[in-house]
């Protein structure tokens, strides 16, 4: 089962009535349970192609097919580059949010997310009283509680320090193998995206278009010092440089 | 003293009366009844029915026209926040009606619509509405749209993004609005009903007024004093450290 995402010109049209294009001509493929890695430069639009297939933005030329063989559409959920918990809510209440069900089955679920993110205890704190890593754990626990079909995730741990963003990683890993379901991860981190992904996608910016499509074979969990993985960056890193 | 507020407040207003007391005491003044004199008179109105009857009729008042008032108030100010263009063509005329005085807009309701308990009720609210309004098209302002983001990118159901998502960022407005509504609106009810009404409080202080009963004056406005305060107290102030807690 695949998923299919065709935009042929996403533009943002500034005050003076000057549309830039953003995305265009850009097609893309998921198969069901892939790990697909957007990987491009800051400022290309792969946060505006991420709004786009959550369907936030609607404004766009092309067409987004997410519906699932039985007919529904699939069930999408987003990871933003900050938490975006609710305040008022606790961090329990903030899973149960996204959640389907009774509130009994909703709380249970959402304590069940939370315990495997390392949260269990924090679950009745409010957002003020937790860490910045801790508040990036309980939006993981949110983005898998509601049972997506597509996990969508915008540079989830690019704001963290270094040994938490690797801890992190390794939690998603463990969660995405424990649950499969198809991931589109956005990032302009090299090493993370050898690390984490089954494909990866490199894109250019202005517009935003796909330069190549790697698929990733090597066993997780992965070195990205292994020559193989060394010989991609490398190439990765050049492209990103030079466009062109 | 620091650890308890609640009595910081009542000592505050034991100190006042204490001070009121001696002041009368030790000056005679013609024109200030003391605080005892006030209290005997209160018990006696209270106890004659006249108090609590013109009391009940005065809050019943209060209450349908505060609940219009913060309705319809938040209704408009909520789709003035929310659509531009509404906001454009109602701005200048919310502005007039701000600025209008509360007497004027009393004696045109009377004039119009008689000397009755609909005009009464129709000038609080009328005087009330553009503040309330005021208040929450900034809330509507306010209104943080990447959160609703997270509600729409998961498929949150309507009702639920209504009340875990939107309305609890608008409690801190809806709370300065009923804050502010409260203490205008009790004050304006007794205008209307010294201008135009047979009973409530209003209307006896007018009575008062006539016949230079100083005491009574004061006696009812004690009451009154007392019931808002318990109002600010037993309602408002309980509902805030509810809503607000998770700061």
């Amino acid at each position: 089962m695949t998923y299919t995402v065709d935009i042929i010109n996403k533009a943002f049209v500034n005050d003076a009535g000057i549309a830039t294009a953003v995305i265009r001509n850009l097609g893309l493929t998921l198969s069901n349970g892939e790990f697909v890695t957007l990987l491009g430069p800051s400022g290309a639009g792969k946060s505006t192609l991420l709004n786009l297939i959550a369907g936030l933005d609607n404004d766009f030329e092309g067409e987004i097919r997410l519906s699932k063989p039985d007919g529904k559409t699939a069930r999408v959920s987003l990871m933003f580059q900050e938490p975006r918990l609710m305040p008022w809510l606790s961090i329990c209440e903030n899973v149960m949010l996204v959640c389907d069900g009774s509130t009994s089955q909703r709380r249970s679920s959402a304590l069940h997310w939370l315990s495997l993110v390392g949260l269990s205890g924090a679950e009745y704190q409010y957002p003020a009283q937790l860490s910045g890593g801790m508040l990036k754990r309980a939006a993981l626990a949110r983005a898998f509680a509601c049972e997506p079909d597509i996990l969508l995730m915008d540079e989830p741990f690019s704001s963290l320090d270094i040994p938490a963003a690797d801890s992190l990683r390794q939690l998603l890993s463990e969660l995405w193998q424990k649950r499969r379901t198809t991931v589109v991860y956005v990032t302009h981190d090299i090493t993370e995206a050898l690390t984490l992904s089954d494909r990866i996608l490199l894109l250019s910016s202005h517009p935003m278009q796909v330069l190549e499509d790697v698929r990733l074979t090597s066993q997780r969990p992965r070195n990205p010092l292994e020559n193989e993985l060394l010989a991609l960056a490398e190439r990765f890193k050049q492209s990103l440089a030079d466009p062109a | 003293m620091h650890n308890h507020p609640a009595l910081t407040r009542v000592l505050s207003m034991v100190v006042f009366m204490l001070l009121w007391q001696a002041a009368v005491m030790l000056l005679k003044p013609d024109l200030l009844p003391a605080p005892l004199a006030v209290l005997t008179n209160l018990l006696e109105h209270i106890n004659s029915g006249e108090l609590p009857h013109h009391l009940a009729i005065t809050l019943r008042r209060i209450a349908i026209s505060f609940l219009f008032a913060m309705l319809l108030g938040s209704l408009l100010g909520l789709l003035m926040g929310h659509f531009k263009r509404l906001d454009l063509w109602l701005d200048s005329l919310v502005t007039l009606a701000l600025n209008v005085p509360a007497l004027v807009t009393i004696i045109l309701c009377f004039i119009w619509f008689g000397l009755n308990e609909t005009a009464a009720l129709i000038a609080v609210i009328v005087n009330k509405t553009p503040n309330i309004a005021v208040t929450m098209r900034e809330g509507a302002r306010a209104i943080d749209k990447r959160l609703l983001d997270v509600a729409r990118a998961y498929q949150v159901p309507a009702a639920r993004t209504m009340v875990k998502v939107y309305l609890p960022q608008l409690y801190p407005y809806f709370l300065a609005a009923a804050r502010g509504g409260l203490a205008l609106v009790w004050k304006i009810v007794l205008v209307v009903e010294l201008l135009g009404c047979s009973d409530g409080v209003g209307f006896q202080l007018s009575l008062f007024f006539q016949y230079f009963d100083i005491t009574s004056v004061l006696a009812y406005t004690l009451a009154f004093a007392c019931i808002i305060f318990a109002l600010e107290a037993g309602v408002l102030r309980p509902w805030e450290r509810r809503v607000l807690k998770w700061r």
